[in-house]
């Protein structure tokens, strides 16, 4: 018998799998033609992609670019292709394009807008980027104000701003570039002076947007900012003459007699005899995109404290606060907010004392502002739900107090949670900041008519809200992407 | 000048309750602006243009009120109200006049409480159609898609006219006029209606403006003037007055050329009061002497503001007709100074 | 031995009132209360004082007068001659009618889109990416206003249907007429109509009852519980012998059979659209307007339901889905037992603020011209009488009704499908 032996004793050497399982042949297959019913699929989106951009991308890319009018537009149109079907007239975004951002703002002061933006990027850096270290942060900001000082117009007191930022913005990067990881960790050991926390920057933002936005005088906001530092002095010594709960009332108190009664006054009297300030813009000169920007911010921002308190005001036990929140979101979600802006249109002003008037602009962001605390309070209500029941005995057992245990231990939290959830919001009240078209504002769209009511651009039309979409989906777009970002950074922090 | 800043802001609406409202005329000297409701933006009467200027036949009375009131045309603000927002805007003080081609009507006079000063524009609602339609009469459209702008009194008049003639019509309810441009011109409405000042200067921005045709019907008086609050007749008169200077001064010849040789002295009587060379009319309506003449160089006599932005040279190019000088056989006609 | 004592009693005190933490809810709330009745009353008192200074004091009396306007799209009769009450409520039934048909789409589209994004065709998948990315980051105001225009400019206009070389020709076998000012689709008629009942006389809420309609209800409710009927005797039989009868000819017979019935009793036909003078006649015409709302509307609320889908679908674990395979269920009754009873109940509740929005943004209905509540009572009969308040709170009342029985209807079907705990 020969010993024929039917197993083999070695491994084959690998083979090269089949040209039609990798490479572009293979990813072909397994993606757009995995079965015929996908195959086909494929090749009528193929089509379909084809006529959208058969019919798009030459009326984009063909068309005019300098015109100043709708009809130089066309006769240059006739001249060049014969005809004026499908080709844009882009002549009005060239001509108008500063008036779509910026609306009626003083074009020789577009700085500040700009500015106010670029800071409050800064200002969300810690909250948003926490990988953004402290002395990059600060770093920025120096580098933004210095940046700011260099544009001013020269005078001894801008010099020496000019020097002050940039000597701390030298500093700081000297700093940035020098310190590595362990010498950062020696020095936090030894005690050394750390640069102070950039979130302090982010509690200043909201009296400095005002100010640079609205301009006038310096004092309004630092007399509004005062009054918070009044309500914290008088909560920080008070507690010691008198007991806990007097001396919060106490400060709420004192803080709100002197926005009521005394901070006009001041404010007056300081701006009359130190008239340190800048131009001062009316809010009737706001408009477009600045517009959408600015009411989507302050109505976010101003409707955070407000949320929070209905939150906790619908999660508590006491029956009439928790009505009166209830019966608050659910009326204001419940009406849509083109009601509530005619209300701000018309009929703010008759609940008002008689003779009151403040303009159109703030009426409406006191309306976007109570629409998005609604929405607000139903986000943060979501984020203290998803904090676990242990969290809150944690605390009890601390024997942290209920404000205490909110203020060290659950709002940081749930808040932290909720910031996927706050951005969404904002998309939405973004977005929502269109309607104020509708009442006679002037914001993108509201500017488009009036565009097209000039008498050079009457009859324009795809061209300006393809751009004006095209604005709002590369803000929205970039956000959403951030929030969904954060959203998985957020989950796999829980599991 | 109060700011409202953002946050002070509600401290000033409570600190400003309680403030009466004084005269409107010593609100807005002290102010040092003049707060005009104007459109929010329709051809040739109210549109801002690149550098957010405001221009148009309306801001021009806006801007003669200025100049008048405080020496200064630029000295407005343009407050865009909307057919809904502009007689709350009025009412409640936010505005200090509106010009913003709004119909005298009788319950906008009585009911809603406010005095029209007078008519700066003789307006009718007329029908645009196609010319290859065929209709020479609005009569003939039974059954036709009717383009329509809504907040006016327009869709009133047109339901009144087509009851009327008992004959139907399919509304299409449209907000703005380049809204209803562009309805028209795609077809989806065989007739546009507004005021026939709009019909003409939607015209004429058409590609083919003599495709389009105005029917010979003009359906409804649409007067359209300037108007201020009810009961404060002292403001009122300023701004009546202000109108009829331009008025009278196209009536006498005072152009904004000739105006500075004119102000030397003539030997028309009525010129010098109106200039305030002699009289006192100015002081009487608690206004400068020169303020009819600071008013008519801050944009022309009538005639110059007509012929600027709506008139014959103008892309917009409407004719004088009803509107010409009642010497012309029109129907501007300005009582006498005196 | 210990002996339950009572706790000391103490006499009250006003100070237990704040350090209490028996009183001191009560406190609080009281306090607020009171604050929340003070600022009541405060902007009430302002409201008044500024009202008559205006010379018009709340009424509702204006609701009576003559509207004076016409209103193109309606479900009711009206004319310019009826009161501007019965204009809202043609307004109300627009509102709902596009709401109603917005949901409805919506529903579709999305959950169609959310399963295509999942779908294992890349270009697929990644053209369902963009359609979700482009509808939810743009305004949806922008959306309706370009969803107008693209009708107003792509289709044809009525006189193109005209002449002896017509550019444009009715769709459908000459039964729809798709052109810029609506689409016309034929609409259904009887020869040997039951009639309609008038009800509420000559009152402003006056509607008619389509006796047709009532009795077509009436003969499918019928056939429905006939259907009912079979498939449980089905049932029974296949629980006791583990055979099913064949059911679907006698289902497709009770379901159809009756109808067609009672429409040949009734002489059904359907009426054309003509073209006749300006426009075309007959059938039932489907504003511009409309479609444009409810193709913005649904359009933009898909993407966000499509993504509402696409979590549902993901959140349910692929553990369920093998679990059902290893049970060797076919694919599609895994999607149909398995796995979508489980996402429904993640997808419902974000989905009904959808619908809640939905509605609510039908109110930039006056953009297109749409008629809904908002262009009627808060739109021309606000700007003719000059009652912005009374308006103004009318429309709110509606809409809030709107909502809180649209979240009514859906929070009650969520608990209708909620995992039963035990």
């Amino acid at each position: 018998m020969s010993d024929v032996s039917f197993v083999r004793t070695e491994m084959l050497p690998e083979q090269a799998p089949p040209g039609s399982e990798v490479g572009v042949i293979g990813w072909l297959r397994h993606n757009l033609f995995s079965s015929w019913i996908n195959g086909i699929l494929t090749v009528l989106s193929l089509y379909a992609i084809y006529y959208v951009l058969a019919g798009i991308l030459p009326w984009v890319f063909l068309s005019v670019w300098n015109a100043g009018s709708l009809t130089e537009c066309r006769e240059i149109m006739n001249a060049t292709w014969g005809g004026t079907h499908g080709h844009a007239c882009w002549g009005v975004i060239n001509e108008r394009w500063l008036q779509l951002l910026f609306g009626f703002y003083p074009s020789y002061l577009y700085g500040r807008p700009i500015l106010a933006l670029v800071l409050l990027l800064l200002a969300l850096t810690p909250i948003l980027f926490n990988m953004i270290s402290r002395r990059m942060n600060w770093f920025l900001l120096a580098l933004a104000f210095f940046v700011t000082a260099m544009l001013m117009d020269a005078s001894i007191f801008v010099w020496i701003l000019r020097i002050g930022f940039a000597a701390a913005t030298l500093f700081i990067g000297y700093q940035l570039v020098t310190l590595s990881g362990s010498d950062r960790a020696e020095q936090i050991a030894q005690g050394a002076k750390r640069l102070p926390n950039p979130l302090m920057f982010t509690a200043v933002y909201p009296f400095l947007m005002p100010w640079l936005m609205w301009g006038g005088t310096i004092w309004p906001p630092i007399c509004a900012a005062l009054g918070f530092v009044i309500g914290f002095v008088v909560l920080r010594f008070g507690k010691d003459h008198m007991s806990e709960l007097v001396t919060m009332i106490a400060a709420v108190a004192a803080a709100v007699i002197w926005w009521l009664v005394l901070s006009g006054y001041v404010s007056d009297g300081l701006s009359s005899v130190l008239p340190i300030g800048i131009e001062a813009v009316e809010s009737r000169k706001f408009g477009g995109f600045m517009i959408a920007i600015l009411l989507g911010v302050v109505a976010i921002g101003a409707s955070l404290p407000i949320g929070v308190v209905l939150a906790l005001g619908r999660q508590s036990d006491l029956v009439i606060v928790k009505a009166l929140c209830v019966g608050f979101i659910e009326f204001i979600r419940g009406v849509p907010l083109i009601t509530l802006l005619f209300v701000a249109s018309l009929l703010l002003n008759i609940f008002m004392p008689p003779g009151t008037n403040f303009d159109i602009i703030l009426r409406v962001m006191i309306m976007m502002t109570l629409f998005s605390a609604a929405y607000m309070a139903e986000v943060i209500r979501g984020g203290l739900a998803a904090l676990p029941r242990g969290q809150y005995e944690g605390a009890d057992s601390l024997g942290l107090d209920y404000w205490q245990a909110q203020r060290l231990i659950i709002m940081p939290q749930a808040l932290k949670v909720s910031i996927p959830g706050i951005v969404s919001t904002f998309i939405g009240i973004f977005k929502d900041t269109t309607l104020v078209s509708i009442i006679g504002l002037f914001d993108v769209i509201g500017l488009a008519s009036a565009i097209r009511a000039d008498t050079s651009w009457n009859g324009i039309y795809w061209e300006l809200f393809a751009f004006i979409a095209f604005l709002f989906f590369i803000v929205c777009f970039s956000m959403s992407r951030y929030s969904m970002y954060l959203e998985r950074k957020l989950q796999t922090g829980h599991r | 000048m109060k700011k409202t800043v953002f946050l002070g802001a509600l401290t000033v609406a409570g600190l400003a309750a309680g403030v009466a409202a004084a005269g409107t005329l010593d609100d807005v000297k002290a102010r040092g602006k003049l707060n005009c409701g104007v459109t929010t933006g329709l051809v040739g009467f109210a549109a801002p243009d690149a550098n957010g200027e405001w221009g148009g036949f309306d801001v021009s009375i806006c801007r003669a009120v200025a100049a008048a009131v405080l020496g200064d045309p630029t000295a407005v603000e343009f407050v865009p109200t909307t057919g809904k927002t502009r007689f709350t805007a009025l009412a409640s003080g936010e505005i200090d006049m509106l010009a913003r081609n709004t119909t005298w009507t009788f319950s906008r006079d009585v009911d809603l409480k406010f005095t029209f000063v007078g008519v700066n524009y003789y307006d009718g609602q007329g029908f645009m159609v196609p010319k290859d339609l065929g209709v020479s009469s609005a009569t003939e459209l039974d059954g036709a898609t009717v383009c329509i702008q809504t907040g006016t009194t327009t869709e009133l008049n047109l339901a009144d006219f087509f009851r009327s003639n008992n004959i139907s019509y399919e509304p299409v309810p449209i907000e703005t006029n380049a809204e209803g441009q562009q309805q028209y011109l795609a077809g989806a409405c065989d007739v546009y209606t507004t005021d026939a000042s709009g019909l003409a200067a939607t015209r004429a921005t058409f590609e083919a403006p003599a495709d389009h045709v105005l029917l010979p019907e003009i359906i409804s008086k649409e007067p359209l003037g300037p108007l201020v609050r009810h009961g404060d007749n002292e403001w009122g008169d300023v701004v009546r007055w202000t109108l009829n200077a331009l008025v009278t001064a196209e009536e006498l010849g005072v152009t904004s050329a000739n105006i500075a040789e004119m102000t030397a002295g003539t030997n028309n009587p009525e010129i010098n009061r109106l200039l305030g060379t002699e009289g006192t009319l100015g002081a009487m309506l608690g206004l400068d002497a020169d303020w009819a003449k600071a008013a008519i160089m801050s944009g022309g006599n009538y005639g110059e503001i007509f012929a600027m932005n709506i008139g014959e040279e103008t892309p917009i190019g409407l004719a004088r007709g009803l509107n010409a000088q009642w010497t012309n056989g029109g129907l501007i006609y300005s009582p006498p100074f005196r | 031995m210990t002996i339950l004592t009572d706790p000391p009693k103490e006499s009250f005190r006003l100070s237990m009132l704040l350090y209490d933490t028996r009183y001191r809810s009560a406190t609080i709330q009281v306090i607020a209360m009171f604050a929340f009745m003070l600022l009541a009353a405060w902007l009430i008192n302002n409201a008044i004082i500024n009202l008559n200074t205006l010379g018009k004091p709340i009424s509702f009396g204006f609701l009576s007068d003559t509207a004076g306007y016409d209103i193109n799209q309606r479900l009711l009769d009206y004319d310019s001659q009826d009161s501007h009450i019965r204009a809202a409520l043609m307004g109300l039934l627009n509102t709902l009618v596009v709401a109603v048909l917005g949901c409805i789409t919506a529903t579709i589209v999305g959950v169609f889109v959310g399963v295509m994004r999942l779908s294992n065709n890349w270009l697929i998948a990644r053209i369902m990416t963009v359609y979700v990315e482009t509808f939810r980051n743009v305004p949806v105001l922008l959306w309706i206003i370009l969803a107008m225009a693209i009708l107003i400019e792509t289709l044809p206009m009525p006189r193109a249907f005209k002449g002896d070389t017509p550019t444009a020709t009715m769709d459908l076998f000459n039964t729809v007429a798709v052109t810029n000012r609506g689409v016309y689709i034929p609409e259904p008629l009887f020869s040997r109509s039951l009639g309609d009942i008038h009800v509420l006389g000559d009152m402003a809420l006056r509607f008619n009852i389509s006796m047709d309609l009532v009795a077509f209800l009436i003969v499918l409710g019928l056939s429905i519980f006939g259907m009912r009927k079979v498939t449980a005797r089905a049932n029974a039989i296949q629980e006791e012998t583990g055979d099913r009868p064949k059911t679907w000819h006698v289902l497709l017979g009770l379901l159809f059979g009756p109808t067609l019935v009672l429409m040949i009793v009734l002489g059904f036909h359907l009426g054309y659209p003509e073209l006749k003078g300006f426009n075309f006649k007959g059938g039932i015409h489907m504003r511009n307007s409309l479609i444009a709302l409810w193709l913005a509307l649904s359009l933009y609320t898909a993407a966000f339901i499509a993504e509402i889908v696409r979590a549902g679908i993901l959140a349910i674990s692929t553990g369920q889905s093998e679990a059902a395979s290893a049970l060797g269920m076919r694919s599609s009754r895994t999607m149909r037992l398995v796995i979508l009873p489980q996402a429904l109940r993640v997808i419902i509740p974000p989905m009904i603020s959808n619908y809640l929005n939905l509605t609510k943004n039908s109110s930039l209905a006056i953009a297109v011209g749409y008629m809904d509540i908002t262009g009627t009572l808060g739109g021309i009969t606000m700007n003719q009488t000059g009652r912005e308040l009374e308006c103004v709170m009318m429309l709110m009342a509606v809409y809030l009704v709107i909502s809180l029985s649209i979240s009514g209807v859906m929070n009650w079907y969520n608990n209708s499908v909620k995992l039963v705990e035990r």
